[in-house]
């Protein structure tokens, strides 16, 4: 209740409606695979086992279903099934499988590379229904839960117990678990709990012929053969549904700090970076770094809402981190914060700073990182890239990007003629991910072709990755070659179509 | 008395508001928590502290001043940092009540030869609303509680103050010395620079112990117990009318 105005409500800050986007089939070449066409008989089977609310057929319940979240890419999917159970689920792959119909998984529709969305006329399975926490023990910290448990529901009901979700991003009132695990979601606390591909414990899914693969082991060690959850793990929908998942949950922090703060130059950020993993070493929690365009770019779309933020520091530094720690005491805590910011600001690596008093403080400092995603959209649109590279190159990719830009006259702040309006990078160094925004008035392909090749040829002549966190979908699926040999490509294709032998699992995207 | 202000900010060192404390046996357990500056007395600090950097030829200094336990020495800290010129601890490990802080504080003012206090309006914790009036009536000064907005005469001898009153707001205005309690929207405080708070660290922060005072802090109140609210029930879904009614009539409402 207290410091209301100081925290920044960014809910609804979804990119703005204006920017209606075409067909994704008219926008991109790409043809319709040879699926059979829904008829009649099938929407009279599914009747047959589904509730009617979880059947819809009408325009105004599919649109929100086959537009992304950055209104991107626009499907033309006739039908939305909302499965209860995890047999419904497989009574409906069963049939699509058998009839060659394709169909597309989907959880929050907050991914980011338009893989939740159909291209064509597949069906959208969506997980909302199956929402159940099933189970928790509060010994080890294992939650078993439904795919379609939003992730910052499991995440309130664990810090209830003591616990917390190990995942955590801007996404979370929206996105599922199964989602999470489906694109193998970093997020912000990524550099203190590691990937899913470790706290993810087991996974329960079904497979395209309607098979189960109860893999929903809550154990920590489990040497028996291939481990064949972890192929679910970043799958994005390519090879089955998942419908439950158990996940070890660290236990929630007594004491948690953050600092926000100002640094003059891309060299002091890594130096800095090497003293808080030294000075900090298990407490440190997050370390995420946000360049001045950002900043003014959260900035400018509070004030485009009529809402205003105080900006953490008082002059705007080129470079911004933010720094959490997580540890058990919270004096101990304090003493090496305190030793690391005297440290830093002796070496004049920061130049100034601020240390959130109490927890709104906390909160509104997140505010300013969480909230750029979103507000990076608020002019229409966004080429979001997603990338690792070696820290020493990461915002050599981005002054690159903007500097073409410029160039070609494309990018202007004032100007609205022109379709680029800001450049900027942030991301979470701590993992050696960094994220690309390109902020447009609209979505042109004359922007596209400055940005493509050229940031994948980057990315390949540095050796990274053209995605870190947020997956292939459909955008990145001709990028793939970039970060992938020829050979892993094949054995990805052949595993896919293993499990998925008509290829009815979310086509057109992960892989060609 | 010269015309320069002298102002006197008392913060008060409580719970983080955002967190629910835990009752364990009757009582209200506060191990492990965060504490901080009372969301109040902060703001009253910053419009302290925005009035000297508007006028600064009007505000001669700004002195903050704490009772409670050796810890509340870091809000004080953050005190200086904020923009505080000095700030001074009476150290306490017993919990004080408004009258008895009341009392000290008039006679902190008066070893300050404050002419205006600026206070919260009340404290997070206690929710008393009564430290303010009470210092006013001892030290026999004018008033303006719940202020929302403060303006000073440009001679820097009275004060105009806003407040926000049922359905709309009143202004008024008295001469100095005076006491203003700060309602929650008279301003937003800022975050605390770090290099400022690194530099406040090594400011000394004047401490007594209460029982120099010879105030008498004796509480006239006393706990009995404390509980938590009763857990309100989940409603339900009906279906039909029928069902609607029927649910009254169950619960004698029909
Ligand atoms: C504001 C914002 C911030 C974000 N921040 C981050 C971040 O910090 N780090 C990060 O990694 N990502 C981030 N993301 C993107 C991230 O990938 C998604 O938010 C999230 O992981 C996707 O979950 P979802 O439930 O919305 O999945 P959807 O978007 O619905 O689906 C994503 C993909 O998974 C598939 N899928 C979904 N559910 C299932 C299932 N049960 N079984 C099989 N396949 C399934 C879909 O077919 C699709 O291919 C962010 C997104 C937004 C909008």
């Amino acid at each position: 209740m207290f410091r209301l105005a100081q925290r920044i409500k960014f809910s609804g800050l979804a990119p703005s409606r204006s920017v209606r986007s075409l067909f994704t089939a008219d926008k991109y070449p790409v043809k319709r695979g040879n699926y059979s066409e829904l008829n009649a008989e099938d929407i009279k089977y599914f009747e047959s086992f589904l509730n009617s609310k979880d059947l819809l057929t009408d325009k105004k319940d599919l649109d929100a279903v086959n537009v992304d979240w950055m209104q991107k890419y626009r499907g033309q999917s006739k039908l939305l099934l909302k499965p209860r159970s995890v047999s419904e689920v497989s009574k409906i792959l069963k049939h699509c499988h058998d009839r060659k119909l394709a169909v597309v998984p989907q959880g929050g529709n907050t991914g980011l590379v338009g893989g939740s969305v159909p291209v064509f006329d597949e069906i959208v399975i969506s997980l909302a229904n199956l929402n159940k926490i099933r189970k928790f023990d509060d010994v080890s910290g294992t939650l078993t839960v439904d795919a379609g448990v939003i992730l910052q529901t499991a995440d309130e009901w664990l810090r209830e117990r003591g616990y917390i979700f190990p995942l955590d991003l801007g996404a979370k009132g929206s996105c599922q678990i199964g989602g999470n695990v489906a694109t193998n979601a970093g997020g912000l606390r990524l550099l203190r709990y590691g990937s899913l591909h470790g706290t993810v414990l087991g996974i329960e899914a079904v497979l395209p012929n309607g098979d189960i693969f109860n893999g929903l082991s809550t154990l920590r060690k489990d040497n028996t053969g291939l481990d064949l959850k972890q192929l679910f793990i970043g799958s994005e929908g390519s090879i089955g549904i998942i419908t439950g998942v158990s996940v070890l949950c660290p236990p929630k922090s007594n004491s948690v700090n953050v600092a926000w703060l100002g640094l003059d130059s891309y060299e002091a950020v890594q130096k800095t970076f090497k003293l808080a993993k030294n000075a900090l070493g298990e407490i440190l929690s997050s370390f995420e770094c946000v360049d001045r365009a950002s900043m003014e770019v959260v900035d400018a779309a509070l004030k485009k809402h009529d809402m205003e933020a105080q900006q953490p520091l008082e002059s705007m530094h080129p470079y911004q981190i933010l720094i959490e720690t997580s540890g058990s005491n919270s004096e101990h805590d304090e003493q090496k914060l305190n030793a690391f910011l005297e440290n830093s600001m002796e070496n004049e690596l920061v130049v100034d700073g601020v240390v959130a008093q109490d927890e709104g403080q906390i909160q509104a400092l997140w505010q300013w990182r969480e909230g750029i995603s979103e507000s990076s959209g608020k002019w229409g649109g966004v080429y979001k890239y997603d990338v690792s590279l070696p820290l020493p190159v990461m915002w050599d990719l981005v002054k690159a990007v903007e500097n073409r830009l410029i160039e070609r006259n494309l990018q202007s702040k004032t100007d609205s003629t022109k379709p680029v309006y800001a450049t900027i990078g942030y991301g979470h160094i701590g993992d050696g991910n960094l994220h690309l925004n390109v902020c447009v008035r609209e979505y042109t392909k004359e922007v596209e072709d400055v940005l493509e090749p050229f940031v994948f040829e980057f990315i390949a002549k540095h050796n990274g990755s053209v995605s870190a966190e947020h997956g292939v979908g459909f955008q990145k699926v001709h990028a793939l070659q970039y970060s992938k040999d020829a050979g892993a490509l094949k054995l990805i294709k052949e595993v896919k179509n293993m499990f998925d032998p008509h290829g009815i699992m979310n086509p057109y995207k992960f892989i060609e | 008395m010269s015309n320069k202000l002298k102002i006197l900010v008392p913060l008060k060192r409580v719970i983080d508001p955002l967190l629910k404390p835990k009752i364990s046996a009757s009582k209200i357990d506060l191990t492990g928590l965060k504490f901080t500056t009372n969301p109040f007395c902060d703001i009253a600090l910053s419009e302290a502290i925005q009035l000297k950097e508007k006028n600064s030829n009007l505000v001669e200094n700004i002195h903050a001043v704490s009772i409670g336990s050796a810890k509340s020495k870091e809000i004080l800290v953050a005190a200086i940092a904020k923009g505080a010129n000095s700030a001074s601890l009476i150290e306490t490990e017993k919990s004080v009540e408004p009258l008895a802080v009341a009392k000290l504080l008039a006679e902190v003012a008066k070893q300050q030869k404050s002419n205006l206090i600026m206070l919260g309006k009340q404290s997070i914790d206690s929710d008393a609303n009564q430290t303010g009036q009470m210092l006013a009536a001892l030290l026999n000064w004018p008033q303006a509680t719940f202020a929302s907005k403060v303006e000073v005469s440009s001679d820097g001898t009275s004060v105009e103050v806003t407040r926000e009153v049922d359905g709309g707001s009143v202004t008024q205005k008295a001469s100095l010395p005076m006491v203003i309690t700060a309602d929650l929207r008279l301003n937003n405080p800022r975050f605390v620079s770090l290099p400022k708070l690194m530099k406040a660290k090594k400011t000394k922060i004047d401490t007594k112990k209460i029982e120099e005072f010879g105030t008498d802090i004796t509480p006239r109140l006393e706990v009995e117990k404390v509980e938590e609210p009763p857990v309100r029930e989940p409603g339900i879904m009906v279906n039909t009318v029928e069902e609607f009614v029927a649910e009254l009539k169950k619960r004698g409402a029909l």
